[in-house]
């Protein structure tokens, strides 16, 4: 009980970044029609811009700001120098692009600063340890859990409430017929890569509080992640990206615990049959768990 | 108001509108008729920005707006109801307005929204409902009322009665009428043309992407044997 009480709580914890960043994802996606593979590299950007801050005597208290401020930015300067030349091209164009981004940030990286890892110490808390009812659970879990939660209710009442949010549903529905509402092209799709910025840089402070360091690669392994949570949810789907992602961490977790650990190398095994279990899924349910209609393309 | 200036639309290698010149003055109810496949829905869909043309030129006010972004038209005026409506099927009603309410300030908004509750009931009642389970006249009426959020001088709308039973055939017309006598100027494709005719103040006659004539809407309507060769009395 205690073993499966304290896998669901990481579940969650790992889940909940992947949720953050699929739901970035998905947001690109519903109004540009692009799988945005630079992504994850907003989560390097994050991790660098607070390397970099703490180098010069930042403390931690400021570091949520500097990062997701970091990461905003980022998105909206990938959307203004890059995507926004190819929008009218077709989506291969457009894929390409990113991909062209995401290794342009690697490349970047390890040319004027360094291929190797840079590291910083985490703040003192992070690891501390409390007990609810004899289930012990690290301060960080909780952190995780509850920022996520209190950062998806904000953007479920962004898009609910906000004249932002229900422009970017709209334009994810149909783009042409928000322009004829009056919904700037521009201005959306800005919008939509600031608040993707945004959600990624949330992801980021929870990452790097986690460990606290920086390589090129590391955004491509949460992307890779990011993005099968999104396509579980239904590509496009809001809600199914946050629970694409919940339900890759809680597979990710509970295999990894449960499994059995028969010979060395066995944790790979768990990995695989993650995989295997999402291909299953596929085959079931292609279009994910929720599916987006869209109004199709005259 | 309108002047639609010779212009050429093309679809790749098909010519959807050849050298179509159309015009609308001030308060006028013009009415675009004309078989399937004739260019009425692209020669709106180039008027509202969608569409850029080829050649020719599209004046709003004086202004050139030939391949403007329909954004900026809705600002300048112009608001077209598009074919199949468009709803945002998984916004509710509410939302659809609000954002159709998007080029206009808060308490303007606030003000339109409850203009348009008191001009559709129907839709009042269904306020938090998503678009997606309207009726067909229902949603119909939320196309209108959402065209007229930005409280268009100019209202153009493609085929606001296709797909409706007869009575909503009726409160649909019925809205035309009373946009009109609000001194709407209101550019209307319709398939059903003998009643758009009886309707219009003047009207233009398509076929294969080109004006083929054009006339006071009584002038079209009594044109029988031009038009039963075109269209069929409906």
């Amino acid at each position: 009980m205690t073993k499966l009480l304290q896998s669901l709580v990481d579940g969650l914890g790992v889940g909940s970044t992947y949720a953050l960043l699929a739901l970035g994802i998905s947001v690109i996606f519903g109004v540009m029609h692009l799988v945005n593979f630079a992504h994850g590299e907003l989560i390097t950007v994050g991790a660098y811009v607070s390397y970099f801050f703490f180098l010069h005597g930042g403390s931690w208290w400021w570091m949520p700001v500097v990062i997701i401020g970091s990461a905003v930015l980022a998105s909206v300067a990938t959307e203004l120098v890059a995507f926004r030349w190819v929008r009218s091209a077709s989506p291969f164009t457009l894929l390409l692009t990113s991909f062209a981004l995401e290794r342009l940030s690697h490349a970047l990286w390890q040319i004027f600063v360094s291929p190797k890892q840079r590291a910083f110490p985490k703040p003192s808390w992070v690891f501390n340890q409390f007990k609810i009812a004899d289930i012990s659970f690290e301060v960080m879990d909780v952190v995780t859990i509850a920022v996520t939660a209190v950062t998806l209710a904000l953007t479920a009442l962004v898009f609910k409430r906000t004249l932002f949010g229900i422009s970017v549903r709209g334009a994810a529905e149909d783009f042409d017929a928000a322009r004829l509402m009056g919904v700037r092209a521009n201005r959306v799709i800005s919008g939509a890569f600031a608040f993707a910025g945004l959600l990624a840089g949330v992801a980021a402070c929870l990452i790097v509080m986690r460990s606290p360091a920086a390589e090129p690669s590391m955004g491509a392994d949460w992307l890779l992640k990011a993005v099968i949570a999104a396509v579980i949810g239904g590509l496009g789907s809001f809600t199914g990206a946050v629970i694409g992602g919940l339900i890759l961490g809680l597979l990710e977790t509970l295999s990894r615990v449960y499994l059995p650990d028969i010979a060395e190398g066995w944790d790979k095994f768990s990995t695989a049959v993650v995989y295997v279990l999402i291909a299953a899924f596929f085959v079931i349910r292609p279009e994910g768990v929720f599916k987006v209609a869209r109004a199709e393309r005259v | 108001m309108l002047e639609v200036d010779r212009i050429t639309t093309r679809y790749g290698a098909i010519t959807a509108l050849h050298d179509a010149s159309v015009s609308i003055s001030a308060g006028e109810l013009v009415a675009i008729v004309g078989p399937n496949g004739a260019g009425k829905t692209t020669l709106l869909n180039t008027v509202a920005g969608l569409l850029r043309p080829a050649t020719g030129n599209v004046r709003f006010d004086g202004n050139d707006i030939t391949g403007a972004e329909p954004a900026r038209l809705v600002r300048a005026g112009l608001a077209l109801v598009p074919e199949h409506r468009r709803l945002f099927k998984d916004l509710t009603v509410e939302e659809n307005l609000r954002l159709a309410g998007c080029t206009t300030k808060k308490h303007e908004r606030r003000q339109r929204l409850e203009e348009a509750a008191e001009l559709f009931p129907v839709l009042r009642s269904k306020w938090t409902t998503s678009a997606g389970y309207l009726s067909g006249g229902e949603a119909q009426q939320l196309a209108i009322a959402r065209a007229l959020m930005s409280n268009p001088r100019l209202l153009l709308l493609d085929e606001p009665t296709l797909g409706l039973a007869p009575t909503m055939v009726d409160v649909v017309f019925e809205l035309l009428v009373r946009l009109r006598e609000q001194g709407r100027t209101m550019l209307v494709v319709e398939q059903n043309a003998a009643r758009a005719l009886r309707l219009a103040d003047r009207a233009y006659l398509l076929r294969s992407g080109r004006v083929v004539t054009t006339g006071t809407g009584a002038e079209l309507a009594a044109d029988s044997s031009l038009f039963d060769s075109f269209i069929g009395t409906a």
